[in-house]
């Protein structure tokens, strides 16, 4: 009690008044729980609502590109899981696209098949993490994240089954790749998938409707089209704005062009928006893999031209990106014919994304920042490299 | 899409002075690209995303690309006249290259679904006439990026709305992505009162085993 009699009461009057003109500087971060990561956000309030805010980078870079040049092509692809650790197997598969574009790779049907069942799976457990993060972020503790990570769970075994680890995959190599399915496996997918579904159903009856959620979501952080695709934002996020450009469709890299699926899209924007695309974007993503698993047929997983040992592309430079759950991946090469690559870049959606992040806090409330910010979808591994 | 050479000669008509080069790329995913130089960047990149046949409206990757003072050999065959027998004859031809640090814009266009169109910056020199236009105003997508390349290669971008380091913190003075970098042995080092008691007690350590 004295010690709070004891400060100056100059310091209460700047926290008593909403919006008077004065303003509070607090810096959000670097330990704060809901950045989901080391990352600092120096807010500037007035009264309760945003009047400026500067993201702050950098707690975690490594410098993920140079240690990239100084090792082989293959030596980087088990670092590329650190990148977005919760979705390694997308990180693999757009080194491993850009690699082949690079070097003129052709992979086999049945590794195409199973990059996109994998892919997917990655792009299911990440959304609904994402889901369960953003309710958490609100202030529903526990139950919504405990069921997505539930679901997280069965696909987690999938990939432990398969690759050997659950986060860290190291799984695809260029030209295919590293292993064949285990015996059962493609079953075991089957039934997760058939799962899935109901899964969704429950969540949505859950939380889709629920009062809280809409009055915590809806209006909130909204970004109009234009400021969109000016500023590169991709993925989930864009397509909340309205603006129809997914990579699957567009350039319909892999095998993506013989499924049938469709790309939902938001109309305002907002947070709200920027959720119920991920569940709708879940529900599209199981008929992906519906048809993925019904047309998977038996034949070689890697090409015979790849070599794992003394692999030099030829001198040029190669830019390969993928749909990553949380928008475009892209890694850009160049190589001078050595073992090593001589340039290796690495797009990451994450921080791109994050370019918009006080157009959308500016005037809201504080608490909201942080609904903001979960439904960004960021990944510290990836923002800082 | 349009090829490079037709985008190549219609930068050339419409903006009068500019100059663009197609650099080739032989590896199997051939993806050229233009080298604009740095006085016209603005008003190409302009010209680029407002043109209604390209409408490249997203920029999707911005990097550096660090290329050192380098000596380039060329292999040709010369014919000469050995012992009064023409010969073809193979000659090495040293070139030097001077320094430059280069910025890569991978563009495409979300209206028209195409792309990509990458074009080139380059800077100078590698020390002091290190600057280049920044296409934030263009693309906003850039300002993290060229924020990157100005932490991590050292390459000025002029018109940026807030070129500060991104990665390394803001005392910081190499730029790591060179080529050149060297590390330092420790990055955090300070000395420490601490540094006194180890030193003390290294001593002790060798006086007792004397002993």
């Amino acid at each position: 009690m004295s010690i709070v009699a004891e400060m100056p009461s100059k310091n209460f009057e700047l926290l008593s008044k909403d919006g008077d003109g004065e303003l509070l500087e607090i810096a959000m971060g670097p330990h704060h729980p809901s950045t989901h990561g080391v990352f600092r956000m120096d807010v500037v309030l007035d009264g309760e609502r945003v009047v400026k805010l500067k993201p702050v980078f950098g707690y975690l870079h490594r410098n993920h590109e140079k240690i990239a040049e100084g090792t082989t092509y293959l030596g980087s692809m088990p670092y590329t899981d650190r990148l977005d650790y919760f979705c390694s197997l997308t990180n693999n598969w757009a080194y491993a696209l850009a690699v082949e574009k690079l070097a003129g790779l052709q992979v086999p049907e049945r590794a195409e098949y199973i990059r996109v069942i994998t892919a997917e799976l990655t792009r299911l457990q990440n959304h609904a993490c994402l889901m369960g993060f953003l309710v958490q972020d609100m202030g529903a503790s526990g139950t919504p994240l405990m069921y997505a990570f539930r679901e997280r769970e069965k696909i987690l075994d999938l990939f432990e089954s398969l690759t050997g680890a659950r986060m860290m995959c190291n799984y695809m190599r260029f030209g295919g790749c590293r292993c064949d399915l285990p015996a059962g496996w493609l079953d075991g997918a089957k039934k997760v998938v058939a799962e899935t579904p109901r899964f969704i159903d429950e969540f949505e009856a859950l939380l889709a409707g629920n009062e809280i959620l809409m009055a915590r979501t809806q209006n909130v952080g909204a970004m109009s089209r234009e400021l969109a695709i000016n500023a590169s934002i991709t993925g989930p996020m864009l397509r909340a704005a309205g603006v129809n450009y997914d990579l699957r469709k567009v350039d319909r890299y892999g095998i993506y062009d013989r499924f049938q699926f469709k790309v939902p899209l938001g109309d305002h924007g907002d947070t709200y928006d920027r959720y119920m695309v991920r569940v709708l974007e879940m529900r599209e993503t199981v008929k992906i893999l519906e048809q993925a698993l019904a047309g998977i047929s038996d034949g070689p997983i890697i090409d015979p031209k790849a070599k794992l040992r003394g692999f030099r592309p030829k001198v040029g430079e190669a830019y390969g990106r993928i749909e990553a759950p949380k928008g475009e991946l892209g890694f850009y090469l160049i190589s001078d014919g050595g073992p090593n690559p001589y340039r290796y870049r690495v797009r990451p959606p994450s921080l791109i994304n994050l370019t918009v992040l006080e157009d959308l806090c500016l005037g809201q409330l504080v608490a909201d920042v942080v609904v903001i910010l979960g439904s960004v979808d960021i990944v510290l591994g990836e923002v800082d490299r | 899409m349009e090829t490079l050479e037709q985008i190549k000669a219609r930068i050339e008509v419409a903006i009068p002075g500019a100059s663009a080069t197609i650099i080739p790329n032989d590896s199997p995913s051939a993806q050229r690209s233009l080298l604009v130089d740095c006085g016209h960047g603005l008003a190409v990149a302009k010209f680029l995303r407002d043109d209604a046949e390209l409408k490249l409206d997203y920029c999707s990757n911005a990097t550096g690309v660090d290329w050192p003072e380098a000596e380039l050999t060329e292999k040709f065959k010369v014919k000469q006249v050995v012992d009064g027998v023409e010969k073809e004859v193979e000659e090495l031809k040293k070139t030097l290259r001077p320094g430059y640090l280069e910025a890569v814009y991978h563009l495409y266009s979300m209206a028209k679904k195409h792309g990509p169109v990458i074009i080139r910056l380059r800077t100078e020199n590698r020390t002091d006439k290190n600057h280049l236009p920044s296409l934030t105003p263009v693309w906003r997508g850039c300002e993290f990026q060229e924020r990157e390349i100005f932490d991590l290669y050292g390459i000025v971008f002029d018109g940026h709305p807030d070129l500060r380091r991104i990665l390394m913190w803001d005392g910081f003075k190499d730029f790591p992505m060179r080529r050149d970098y060297v590390e330092p042995d420790d990055y955090e080092y300070e000395p420490t009162p601490h540094d006194d008691v180890l030193l003390k007690s290294k001593q002790h350590g060798e006086q007792e085993s004397k002993v």
